[in-house]
């Protein structure tokens, strides 16, 4: 038994050059997309937006112009005034973005330290659980467009209508994190519980030291979900609030005025997704730098 | 030699999830001495782990009394008067190899100096300097092992609760940390050791009594005096000492395996 045996190499140890495949396989996918939404429009062009086949007309006018612009369009639509005479698109999306995305936080922070503290609870009472847990799911069965009215109301009342969107942003992002963060607190290994027995640990020590990063993984699985469900809440929760600075209240002008220019809704619709994949990639980066333990890559 | 664990009349039985009762200790009476290597064996389900666990507190007895240095084994627990070793090393994934031997130490609220100290001097013993900031994946099971070892020697016990440590391993890491836990036990001067294997040949190289259990429920078949010379050495296995004793074993275990059928 020497100590100058090197350990195995892991089989699962990534070759350098496969660091750059998963980058490289997105920017192919969302070239082969643009690839395939300019072929349509020149397949509904070509054929005069009917295609006969058999005696069967097939409708393609959503092909055209007016219902699916080229890509050139929407880009060209983003450095072209937002309104008459008023400051180019892109830079109305920017702030609207920022504005959204700090309302997103806020729920998300809100949202994800109620799922914590939930999860946290359920780990230690088997009886709040079992009582709580039914209207922890059902709570998700209500539709967030039927509960986001109501909180802006009672936030109206309350004098404080700015907290609405956090809110009801918290409303859905608390749900993903109650879940799966329970699930990683409740699903240590039996003998690793054990072990901390052995050493007659208190429950704060083994919440600290065991559960919690035996949650990790799933914690961020959870954070994930929620950053991106995070933007879709926010972007709810502006529409009935009336807030006129945020990338809800421009999609619904951009839909109102779509046949003055289609563009600018698509531009919208573009942004508000880059939004979520933004606060999505930051929460997978910084699990890049927590998890570090971990043999192999996830999600 | 003071006595440090005493079981009287010790019966355990579980509740299976059909209602069933299994009946998987019945009346031990042992002692255990200050120093001694003792092992417990006997063909699997026995309930040599449950004995095992009965003593860490892990599992409460059924009937009969027990005490663990004097006290209760709930008291001796929450005294920390041991340190366990489990079949699979239980290792935590997220801690690094030294910072997996200062688990316990950091419980124990020991200074972060104190802490440093220990696990490294631990992880010398069980020869992994140098592995210190490793990720338990990284290293062999072999390794593994040896770190948790480390890790349940690190607060210093004067008892050591081993669950078949090495029967996950090959014969020839077996018998290196074999040689390994001997040294260990030599140098921790008077720590007792209760070790659960179904491995012969390991109970009678590394012990200084074999503790012989007949099939579920488990009685102590037969207590075996394992009177070869100290320090055991490799050349020991080739003595005819050796080989008497180990045929001793097996004629206990066999006896107890035929009166019963071989259904294991």
């Amino acid at each position: 038994m020497t100590a100058s045996r090197v350990p195995s190499v892991p089989p699962n140890t990534k070759q350098p050059d496969s660091r750059w495949r998963t980058p490289l396989l997105s920017v192919v996918i969302v070239l082969g997309l643009a690839l395939l939404w300019e072929a349509l429009k020149a397949f509904g062009a070509s054929n005069g937006y009917a295609l006969t086949l058999g005696g069967l007309t097939i409708d393609l006018t959503l092909f055209n112009d007016a219902q699916l612009p080229h890509l050139s369009d929407i880009a060209r639509a983003f450095g072209e005034p937002a309104q008459r005479n008023g400051e180019p698109l892109y830079q109305m999306l920017f702030s609207a973005g920022l504005y959204t995305l700090s309302a997103a936080i806020k729920g998300f922070v809100i949202g994800g330290a109620i799922g914590f503290v939930l999860a946290v609870i359920f780990t230690h009472s088997s009886v709040l659980q079992r009582g709580m847990m039914p209207y922890v799911v059902a709570s998700q069965t209500v539709p967030i467009l039927a509960i986001a009215p109501m909180v802006v109301i009672w936030m109206g009342r309350a004098g404080n209508v700015e907290l609405s969107v956090p809110i009801i942003t918290a409303y859905l992002t608390f749900f993903p994190v109650t879940i799966y963060t329970l699930r990683g607190l409740t699903n240590v290994p039996p003998t690793a519980l054990e072990l901390m027995q052995t050493y007659a640990a208190s429950k704060w020590a083994i919440l600290i030291k065991l559960r919690l990063p035996n949650a990790l993984p799933q914690i961020f699985t959870a954070l994930k979900l929620a950053a991106t469900s995070s933007v879709v809440g926010a972007i709810i929760g502006e529409l009935p609030s009336g807030i006129q600075d945020g990338i809800g209240i421009a999609l619904l002008n951009f839909a109102r005025y779509y046949n003055q220019s289609p563009p600018r809704l698509f531009a919208t619709i573009f942004a508000a997704g880059l939004l979520g994949i933004l606060f999505f990639s930051v929460i997978a980066v910084i699990e890049r730098l927590v998890v570090r333990w971990r043999a192999e890559e996830s999600l | 030699m003071t006595t440090i664990i005493e079981m009287n009349h010790l019966s355990k039985s579980f509740r299976t999830k059909d209602g069933s009762s299994v009946h998987a200790l019945d009346n031990i009476d042992l002692d255990v001495k200050q120093g001694e290597f003792i092992s417990l064996i006997g063909p699997s389900g026995c309930g040599k782990s449950t004995l095992l666990r009965i003593i860490a507190d892990l599992i409460a007895p059924s009937s009969g009394t027990i005490t663990v240095n004097g006290k209760p084994p709930r008291q001796a627990r929450q005294d920390r008067d041991y340190g366990f070793v489990f079949q699979n090393a239980t290792l935590y994934d997220w801690r690094t190899v030294i910072k997996n031997v200062e688990l316990p130490l950091e419980i124990m609220n020991y200074s972060r100096e104190q802490r440093d100290h220990r696990a490294r001097e631990m992880l010398a013993m069980v020869e992994l300097a140098g592995f210190e900031d490793k990720y338990p994946w990284q290293l062999s099971g072999g390794m593994q092992q040896r770190v948790s070892i480390a890790r349940a020697l690190a607060f210093q016990p004067r008892l050591l609760l081993m669950d078949e440590p090495f029967g996950a391993l090959d014969e020839m890491t077996r018998e290196r940390m074999n040689n390994e836990l001997l040294r260990i036990w030599t140098e921790m001067n008077e720590m007792s050791v209760i070790f659960v294997t179904h491995s012969i040949a390991e109970a009678v190289y590394l012990s200084t009594r074999v503790v012989v259990l007949s099939p579920r429920p488990g009685r102590i078949a037969e207590i075996i005096d394992i009177d070869l010379p100290q320090p055991r050495t490799p050349e020991t296995r080739d003595s005819d000492a050796y080989f008497h004793l180990t045929s001793r074993v097996r004629y206990a275990l066999r006896g107890h395996m035929a009166s019963h059928g071989f259904d294991e």
